[in-house]
């Protein structure tokens, strides 16, 4: 009996749905590499916009919803590696793009201490104690007087100049630099939620008890996470100030651009999920376009269907298709399957 | 004599911070929620008494008459309407939920009051002051650190002498048991929402008189009100107190040293208090 069940039954990951969608992915990846030749200027530089945005939906999405460390305070990093960026290569000369390089390391390396200081607040006050520290960067910036202190500065038109020759040429890099990094941020946390760490993490989600019992060290693995979440984090930061081309303490740290939004992003379409920030990232930039006009009033919108997909449809969107039909875009979840399935 | 002159003040201020952090003191302990909103209502609070008093033309303390029982009335149909369907053993419902609630006060009082700072006007309470000795205090930092005292010293007695002080306890160590023992957990919940947001009022109502206010300055409302909970140890009201002094000390020294570093430096002590007693220095109850 049990050799038959050996034979006929498997375990994967891979199902009909997840290996077409990772054809129309590479698809879709493939045409946006491309851009540069079908695109206009004004639209590369929306979806640039929509990669980075992504990116940090993912990112955010990582840390709140599969280690459950719900930072209201990832702006610190967004921050970071913008002054870092404008701090290498206007202070330091630094070419631009090794620059960009050095401020991801950077991040993850300030992420160390301050996970040692906020992990030892728990649950909610975890929350506050990141927001803290984003305030704290905020202040610091603001008085770096060589970088223009609480009114900011611009990044000089040398350094940009030195980024590619003439200006088709600089557009196309900055949105490739993008469009990479989005692909990377979204690739490193499939590969990590299929690693061994990934499945500790997955667990401790879970049961954070009955995976301490099963020998997960639940704070390094946390750990773990959160660093690596602030290193992408100022890559991201990095990318969007040379994007802006400008820096400020108060745009650099905005609570709203790169905390509510994202948050609002991730919770609507579907927190815990892959698949989730790229949806909600859509339709943020969707509504965006059509609500822009509102001003206030697109903010307090997108406030209140959060709160009611909280209340209503805790998994977001893309939660409720798959919980309707049951797919799933990115191979992750294990299904048994029969031989002739 | 300048320095003492500034830990003097700072203390003062301290007084202040703490009428921020009793509020979410009280309802962390009561259902361990975090009101990431909490800063947001405070200054809900400032703008609704603004409105009072351009309308009836009562001095902004006698508008408390109306702005409490209107926050009061606020926070129990805030939580049992919406909070309650998300208090559970996760917390990100919760945190989430309050966060949009503070993006949609903030834009709404944007909507509603425009960007402009505003101030309530307390006419001769802002510039009247004692002298002791060298030190001129005065008198609206004095009666806002005496308000906060009294506040505290009331909700104290209030957890160990009343009912409701006892429900809340009973709530607060084992919700499940309460429920059992006949308590309903909903309403509990929703009374100490409504308690925690008319000290929110009061909180609103003397930093409207002692700063201008404008709709975007909720978010660091919060911080020092959490700053001062975490500092004094969770679960001590009292502690709570002592860690707004503490924090308005450090702010008042920090710009004693450089205007700009104010508010750096209260964060600063704080991180480095979190550093060395991660528990604060009073702590009742676990995180």
């Amino acid at each position: 009996m049990s050799s038959q069940m050996s034979k006929s039954l498997y375990v994967t990951r891979v199902s009909r749905a997840s290996s077409v969608a990772m054809v129309v992915g590479a698809l879709i990846a493939l045409t946006l590499i491309a851009a540069p030749w079908w695109a206009g200027r004004a639209e590369m530089r929306l979806m640039a916009e929509i990669f980075l945005y992504i990116s940090l939906a993912s990112l955010w999405n990582l840390l709140a919803g599969y280690a459950g460390l719900v930072s209201v305070g990832q702006q610190a990093y967004v921050g970071l590696g913008g002054y870092a960026l404008f701090g290498l290569t206007m202070l330091g000369g630094v070419p631009p793009v090794p620059a960009i390089a050095v401020t991801g390391v950077l991040g993850a390396l300030i992420a160390m201490p301050v996970a040692l200081l906020i992990f030892r607040l728990r649950g909610a006050y975890f929350a506050i104690g990141t927001w803290v520290v984003a305030e704290v960067f905020r202040l610091t910036a603001a008085q770096i007087s060589a970088l223009g202190g609480g009114s900011g500065t611009s990044l000089s038109p040398a350094i940009i100049k030195s980024l590619a020759d003439g200006r088709d040429a600089r557009e196309a890099l900055t949105y490739w630099l993008a469009l990479g990094l989005c692909l990377v941020v979204i690739g490193a946390v499939v590969v990590f939620l299929r690693s061994r760490a990934g499945l500790a993490l997955t667990a401790i989600r879970d049961n954070e008890l009955a995976s301490k019992s099963l020998g997960i060290n639940i704070w390094r693995t946390k750990f773990f996470v959160y660093v690596i979440t602030g290193g992408l984090t100022a890559l991201t930061g990095a990318l969007i100030s040379l994007q802006k081309i400008r820096i400020s303490p108060d745009a650099a740290f905005s609570t709203n651009d790169w905390t509510a939004f994202v948050i609002f992003i991730v919770v609507i379409g579907g927190i815990g999920t892959i698949e989730g920030p790229i949806i909600g990232t859509l339709i943020f930039f969707a509504l965006r376009q059509t609500l822009a006009d509102l001003g206030t009033i697109y903010l307090i919108i997108l406030g209140a269907l959060a709160i009611g997909i909280m209340l209503r449809a805790p998994k977001g969107l893309w939660g409720l298709v798959r919980e309707r039909f049951g797919i799933e875009l990115f191979p992750l979840s294990r299904r048994v399957r029969g031989q002739d399935d | 004599m300048d320095w003492l002159n500034a830990i003097i003040q700072g203390t003062l201020l301290g007084g202040l911070y703490a009428l921020f952090a009793a509020g979410l003191s009280l309802i962390f302990g009561v259902m361990r929620l975090v009101n990431i909103a909490h800063g947001d209502l405070i200054v809900l609070a400032a703008y609704l008494a603004l409105s009072v008093v351009t309308a009836t033309g009562i001095g902004p303390l006698w508008a408390l008459v109306i702005v409490v029982p209107a926050m009061a009335v606020i926070g129990y149909v805030l939580q049992r309407g919406i909070l309650n369907r998300v208090m559970g053993e996760d917390i990100l419902p919760p945190l989430l939920v309050t966060f949009g609630l503070a993006v949609i006060i903030q834009n709404a009082l944007l909507l509603g009051y425009s960007a402009d700072p505003q101030k309530l006007d307390a006419g001769w309470l802002e510039t009247a002051s004692v002298k002791i000795g060298p030190f001129a205090l005065g008198l609206l930092p004095l009666l806002t650190f005496a308000v906060a005292v009294v506040v505290v010293w009331g909700l104290q007695w209030m957890f160990y002498h009343t009912a409701l002080g006892r429900a809340f306890r009973a709530t607060s160590d084992k919700q499940d048991i309460a429920q059992l023992m006949g308590l309903n957990r909903a309403h509990v919940f929703g009374l100490a929402m409504a308690i925690a947001l008319a000290v929110t009022a009061i909180a609103g109502v003397l930093l409207g008189i002692r700063t201008s206010f404008d709709p975007s300055i909720g978010g660091s409302r919060l911080i020092f009100g959490f700053e001062a909970v975490i500092i004094g140890g969770l679960g001590n009201l009292w502690g709570t107190l002592a860690g707004g002094v503490i924090l308005g000390v450090a702010q008042a020294v920090g710009a004693k040293i450089d205007p700009g570093l104010q508010i750096l430096a209260g964060h600063i002590v704080f991180l480095a208090i979190l550093a060395i007693r991660p528990r604060g220095f009073f702590p009742r109850i676990d995180g």
